[in-house]
């Protein structure tokens, strides 16, 4: 099911709202190492927030924090306005997902799932009652009782999942969840997941190191490296408009063009790139001083290809086609420029592969717009 | 024909030292006692015929009507028992404190839980003899420390028998419940508390279950040979320890009645048999849940 909803939920951009998660000035230390750096960060209710990060930027340290197994070194966070820094893990209203599941092996399916509800001394019809529709939820009503060695991988996510929901946690933590399951599989439950984050109401934190997970599921990302926070922002604000070349790089395919920036009328500059080259032109929504160095990040699916000279462009260099990728739906044609630069283009395939009119060491003419790409001074 | 020798190896050792010994004590138990070398009749010189026929089951019904035997029997199985649950109280947070250790400090803790197998098993009850009697390096400390007037008698009694059983057999019930507790994953513990669990609750409701398989393993290997047990009663024990072992051995040296002594070998290999049989489906149980 699609998010379709008459006012876009965007609490983060209310400045009423009161955050759910709040992490002031959070720092991390192991002995010397700094595993999260001064980090700063808002979650709202009901969001799908994803952390997303190479391995070993921190993103496992700042849930294990959320859920109360590692103290923080320096800053504070706070859960629903409270500062939850001295509050044991089984005392907050958190409940994690392992990266492992972490399934007790002595209990069945069932009585995993029972597990949290009974530590709450909640009376047996309750529990029976809670248990099965959790079941229900991930669909597991005929293996109730399993035990997790006699169940599937993608079922013991499942049975995972129902265990850290059972207690309608305010919060809901999930370490890689889908890692460890093959790609079919991994989008399926994807979108189970955004439909019972959807159909609960729970706030849910993930970490992924997957760009295309993070942007099919979350309503924010936070975009992560060497324990500090470079980028947070909605999927298609990070995919558009990125803040800096690292988080460009890391979401999708980017085409990097450096070089020193000349102002020409307001909001556009030009951009010489390379010896011999005409500048080119791209607007910029953050100001450039005259000589700076500037980054242009152009997504491939923005840059045309063609085999005559296009006449409307702002932006058209020639180059040679170096190498072709058929992606099926897709193909990524690699130009490279006089300078030795090679630029990707994608196009669809809307015409038979035999056909195509594009190949291997053909000149050809990549062009875009000055709107198509993002300046970036860092 | 290789691989038919190679199963071979292991059952010829089995019916070398365990089938022929066991065959032999068990035709001794059924023989007379007589002034004679070997000390008992009859004996293959007077024809299998004539042993066949001569043997019986008279020193079996012998044990049932000294209330010795019996009695023996059943004080040995107690204090096996009761040293069995002592050395698990102190074994288990011994294994559970190595199962905890950083990893550079494990192959160190290991060495030091191994190492007194590395000095002879008689010295060091002997040692213990040295530190439990009434002039004993405990008695002092304790008397020196003020904490008490007189020496305690700890040897010869029950409590040195106890002390002398789970100070020898202590490894043999770290080694499996560490085994099992290094397997463990730490997530699971965790969990336990990320779902509402004190640390207390997710040690019983968690940790313990899933160490069960070593728990049960070490027991056995500790009740097992301490049920038999001859030379730690003989020497830390007192003139009140009744255990099999000292019995058999008196019945051998003291009475030289070989076959009462191997009557009461026989009963104690076939109380024996099923704790050992116990312990072999709990270690092919856990085999089978690993697989
Ligand atoms: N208990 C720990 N002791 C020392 N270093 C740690 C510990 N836990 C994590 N780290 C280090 O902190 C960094 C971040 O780890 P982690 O949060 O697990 O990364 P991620 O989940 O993003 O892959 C890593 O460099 C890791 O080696
Ligand atoms: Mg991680």
């Amino acid at each position: 099911m699609p998010r379709v909803s008459q006012t876009v939920f965007a609490p983060w951009d209310d400045p009423t709202e009161k955050p759910l998660i709040r992490f002031q000035n959070v720092t991390k230390r192991f002995g010397t190492f700094v595993a999260i750096d001064d980090l700063t960060l808002d979650i709202y209710e009901r969001e799908f927030f994803a952390l997303l990060g190479p391995s070993g930027c921190g993103k496992t340290t700042m849930m294990r924090m959320l859920a109360g197994f590692e103290t923080i070194s320096e800053g504070k966070i706070e859960l629903a306005g409270q500062d939850i820094g001295h509050v044991p893990p089984n005392e907050r209203a958190v409940n994690m997902m392992f990266q492992s599941y972490a399934l007790f092996p002595h209990l069945s399916v069932w009585d995993n799932i029972a597990f949290g509800l009974k530590r709450d001394r909640k009376s047996k019809a309750e529990i029976d009652a809670r248990v099965d529709e959790m079941l229900k939820l991930v669909r597991l009503e005929k293996f109730a009782r399993r035990k997790p060695h006699q169940i599937s991988g993608g079922q013991r996510q499942r049975v995972a999942l129902a265990r850290s929901l059972a207690k309608a946690p305010k919060l809901l933590l999930l370490d890689e969840p889908l890692g460890a399951l093959d790609k079919k599989l991994r989008q399926d439950t994807q979108f189970e997941l955004m439909d019972i984050q959807e159909t609960t109401g729970t706030t849910f934190v993930i970490v992924t190191h997957d760009q295309e997970e993070a942007m099919t599921v979350a309503s924010r990302v936070a975009v992560m490296d060497e324990g500090r926070i470079m980028q947070v922002a909605t999927p298609a604000a990070i995919y558009e408009h990125p803040n800096s070349v690292y988080v460009a790089d890391f979401i999708g395919d980017v085409n990097i063009i450096s070089g020193q920036t000349n102002a020409s009328g307001t909001d556009t500059y030009r951009l010489s790139w390379a010896e011999g080259q005409q500048p080119v032109t791209a607007t910029s929504d953050i100001t450039f001083s005259e000589g700076q160095k500037a980054h242009l990040a152009i997504r491939p699916e923005k840059i045309r290809i063609s085999t005559d000279q296009p006449v409307d462009a702002d932006n058209k260099v020639q180059g040679k086609v170096l190498d072709i990728a058929y992606l099926g739906n897709l193909s990524t044609y690699h130009v490279e420029l006089p300078g030795g630069q090679v630029i990707k283009a994608q196009t669809a395939n809307t015409r038979r592969i035999a056909r195509r009119d594009i190949t291997w060491e053909d000149p050809v003419w990549i062009s875009w717009n000055a709107t198509a790409g993002v300046m970036l001074a860092e | 024909m290789r691989r038919f020798a190679l199963i071979a190896i292991p059952y010829l050792w089995l019916v070398l030292l365990f089938l022929a010994p066991f065959l032999i004590v068990l035709k001794i138990s059924l023989s007379d006692a007589a002034l004679a070398i070997p000390p008992y009749a009859p004996t293959l010189k007077d024809g299998i015929g004539t042993l066949i026929a001569e043997l019986d089951f008279e020193n079996f019904v012998f044990l049932t009507q000294d209330d010795l035997y019996w009695k023996a029997y059943l004080s040995s199985l107690r204090i096996a028992l009761i040293s069995t649950l002592l050395t698990l109280l102190v074994g288990y947070p011994i294994a559970y404190g190595m199962a905890k250790a950083p990893d550079e400090w494990r192959a160190t803790l290991m060495m030091v839980v191994i190492l007194p197998f590395w000095t002879s098993f008689l010295i060091r009850v002997y040692a213990w003899m040295g530190i439990l009697s009434n002039e004993g390096l405990l008695n002092q400390l304790l008397i020196w420390l003020g904490l008490i007037g007189e020496p305690l008698t700890i040897l010869n009694t029950n409590t040195a028998v106890y002390i002398g059983i789970v100070y020898t057999y202590l490894p043999f019930m770290i080694l499996p419940i560490y085994a099992a507790l290094d397997r463990l994953d730490a997530s699971l513990d965790e969990a336990a508390q990320d779902l509402g669990c004190t640390r207390t609750q997710a040690f019983w409701l968690v940790t313990i279950p899933l160490s069960k398989n070593g728990i049960v393993a070490g027991c056995f290997l500790v009740f097992i040979p301490a049920l038999g047990e001859f030379v730690i009663p003989s020497l830390l024990g007192g003139s009140g320890t009744l255990m099999i072992g000292k019995v058999l051995w008196e019945e051998f040296f003291n009475n030289r009645d070989w076959p009462v002594a191997s009557a009461v070998a026989i009963i104690l290999l076939l109380i024996l048999v099923i704790p050992i049989v116990l312990f072999q489906r709990n270690q092919q149980k856990q085999q089978e849940a690993e697989q």
